[in-house]
């Protein structure tokens, strides 16, 4: 399934990741799935929230830079191996992984794996 | 095309007669200035100058310099030619180091400052029809009543909106439909932000023309203000010490800026030698007062760089033209033996495109090596959920400004509005080195 993935610009430094989650709180928008991928000096935060719009409109009001893109949901059982599998059959296919995070749910024994590819539908086929 | 000019007589004069008419004002001001001012009379004595030896403009060169620091040694009035019963008016500029610098006016000089303010906005096209709106701060600052000034000495209905609280002055566009703006040019782009975030139309503005100075700015910025705010825009130049904003403007040729040459007499040197550079090469800035008379400097040396344009001017205007300006000599940061000016990176960022005309430029110095890093604000457009875009981004910028300067860059992207600005002044430079590596 597509997932509306949120991404948020934050320089590196002490407070730079509580801040805009300070406003999600304020704007009442709960997270499903977090992520922070950092360099030397800034870092992107990737979410999975339960209202995008509701969390863009908060952070651009308090002048964070944002960015939703779509993102690849893939719904596995959680047992040993059954992302492995997934990968395999993308990995066969020759299909690259920008990266990739995964979370718990929504329900219990099932785990959602995140991937960022170039072309979503294409893989979702692969994968059926 | 037809251009516009406020007194067309005097600014498109014929060279020849432009000249006579300097060489006298010059013979004048010699004898003024010796017997007025003890400290040109020292300075000319200490070379042995005579005031009887200036009989034409071209014995300028024999006169001394007057520096910066001339006017702080002499602060408040002593350089004043007149008594305090002539001077009318006072400004000061404020000393960011050490004493203010403190200029006056007699109402003969307030009368040229209106003469050649009402040129520059004429020059743009301004008539007594218009409406001005002047968000330059109306205070000790030239900018203000400057601008007001020549507003007003052009008939123009003149609103001192001053600076500062920009939805104030956002409803006065809207309401008072000023016909032109006159602010810093990163307070135009201030407003600017301001009508996009409030989803202002700039169709409710009346704005047509801008006249923008007090800071650098660049030709790329120049085309955005121009872009979102829906006017023309025009440089402006001037100094307090000379007389405030209106010693040098732009034409509607927009190839640089006439010196108002009836009044200021224009050289540009070498700073370190105080010699002439050749036509069309960069130097510093010289002006000397021709027609002043409660502060009358003489070789005034303003630390701004810029070169002569030799070609005439479509516009008829036969006033020198120099180009826009390249930096101050004292802005100009010198970061491993290389001379860096804040404008060369400004440059650098506009050519670029879709870059934020915010940015900061911090030197540090770890251990005995200088380092530039370079903060850029991130734009919407530029950011992606991916890191690889981003660091394509920073080494793009990087290597622009490493081969415009010659000089290894460290670029930071910031959040938008985190680098300070001030209402109107980015700031530019943030010098960390504990050693004042400033040029003189």
């Amino acid at each position: 399934m597509v997932l509306k993935q949120l991404s948020i610009f934050v320089e590196n430094r002490p407070g730079a990741i509580a801040e805009p989650l300070g406003v999600l709180l304020e704007a009442g928008v709960n997270a499903v799935a977090f992520t922070v991928a950092d360099t030397t000096d800034f870092g992107i935060i990737r979410m999975i929230v339960d209202d995008t719009d509701k969390a863009v409109r908060g952070l651009k009001n308090s002048g964070f830079t944002v960015n939703v893109s779509d993102v690849l949901g893939l719904t596995l059982e959680d047992k040993p191996g059954a992302f492995y599998h997934a990968l395999k059959e993308l990995s066969d296919a020759n299909v690259n992984i920008e990266y990739s995070y995964a979370f718990c749910g929504p329900k219990t024994g099932e785990v959602t794996a995140v991937l960022r590819v170039p072309d979503i539908n294409s893989v979702e086929f692969i994968l059926k | 095309m037809e251009y516009h000019y406020y007194n067309k007589y005097a600014e498109t004069m014929p060279r020849d007669l432009l000249r006579v008419q300097q060489s006298k004002a010059l013979v004048n001001q010699a004898k003024v200035v010796y017997e007025k001012i003890p400290f040109y009379k020292k300075a000319f004595d200490d070379i042995g100058l005579k005031p009887e030896d200036i009989r034409d403009i071209g014995d300028i060169k024999k006169l001394p310099y007057t520096n910066k620091q001339d006017m702080r040694d002499n602060y408040p009035y002593d350089l004043f030619a007149v008594p305090m019963g002539d001077v009318v008016r006072i400004h000061a500029s404020s000393g960011t180091t050490g004493k203010q610098t403190v200029v006056g006016y007699t109402r003969h000089d307030l009368d040229i400052w209106g003469e050649v303010m009402a040129r520059t906005l004429g020059a743009g096209g301004v008539t007594a029809a218009d409406i001005g709106h002047i968000s330059y701060g109306w205070g000790l600052f030239t900018g203000g009543l400057g601008g007001g000034i020549g507003s007003e000495t052009i008939g123009a209905a003149t609103i001192p909106a001053s600076v500062g609280n920009t939805k104030r002055q956002v409803t006065i566009l809207q309401d008072f439909k000023p016909t032109f703006l006159l602010c810093t040019p990163s307070y135009a782009l201030t407003i600017a932000d301001y009508i996009e975030e409030n989803k202002i139309s700039v169709d409710t503005l009346s704005l047509k023309y801008g006249f923008f100075g007090a800071e650098p700015w660049t030709t790329q910025m120049k085309q955005e203000i121009e872009r979102r705010l829906n006017l023309q825009s025009f440089d402006i130049y001037g100094l307090s010490e000379i007389i405030g904003p209106g010693v040098a403007y732009e034409c509607e040729a927009h190839e640089g800026l006439h010196v108002a040459e009836d009044h200021f007499y224009i050289e540009i040197i070498d700073p370190d030698t105080g010699e002439d550079v050749k036509d069309g090469e960069y130097g510093e800035v010289v002006f000397t007062c021709l027609t002043k008379e409660a502060l009358p400097l003489i070789r005034y040396r303003t630390h701004d760089i810029s070169k002569k344009i030799s070609e005439p001017c479509p516009c008829g205007r036969t006033h020198t033209r120099i180009t826009k300006f390249a930096g101050r000599t004292d802005d100009m940061l010198i970061i491993r033996g290389v001379n860096v000016f804040p404008s060369q990176v400004e440059a650098v960022l506009m050519e670029l495109g879709d870059m934020s005309p915010f940015y900061q430029i911090q030197v540090d110095r770890e251990g005995n090596l200088d380092t530039l890093t370079v903060l850029v604000e991130l734009t919407e457009a530029q950011f992606t959920s991916e890191i690889h875009d981003l660091e394509a981004l920073k080494r793009k910028i990087g290597s622009a400004i490493q081969s415009m300067l010659g000089l290894a860059v460290t670029v930071r992207l910031v959040n938008p509005k985190t680098i300070t600005r001030f209402e109107g002044k980015a700031q530019r430079v943030v010098d960390n080195r504990a050693v004042d590596f400033r040029a003189n």
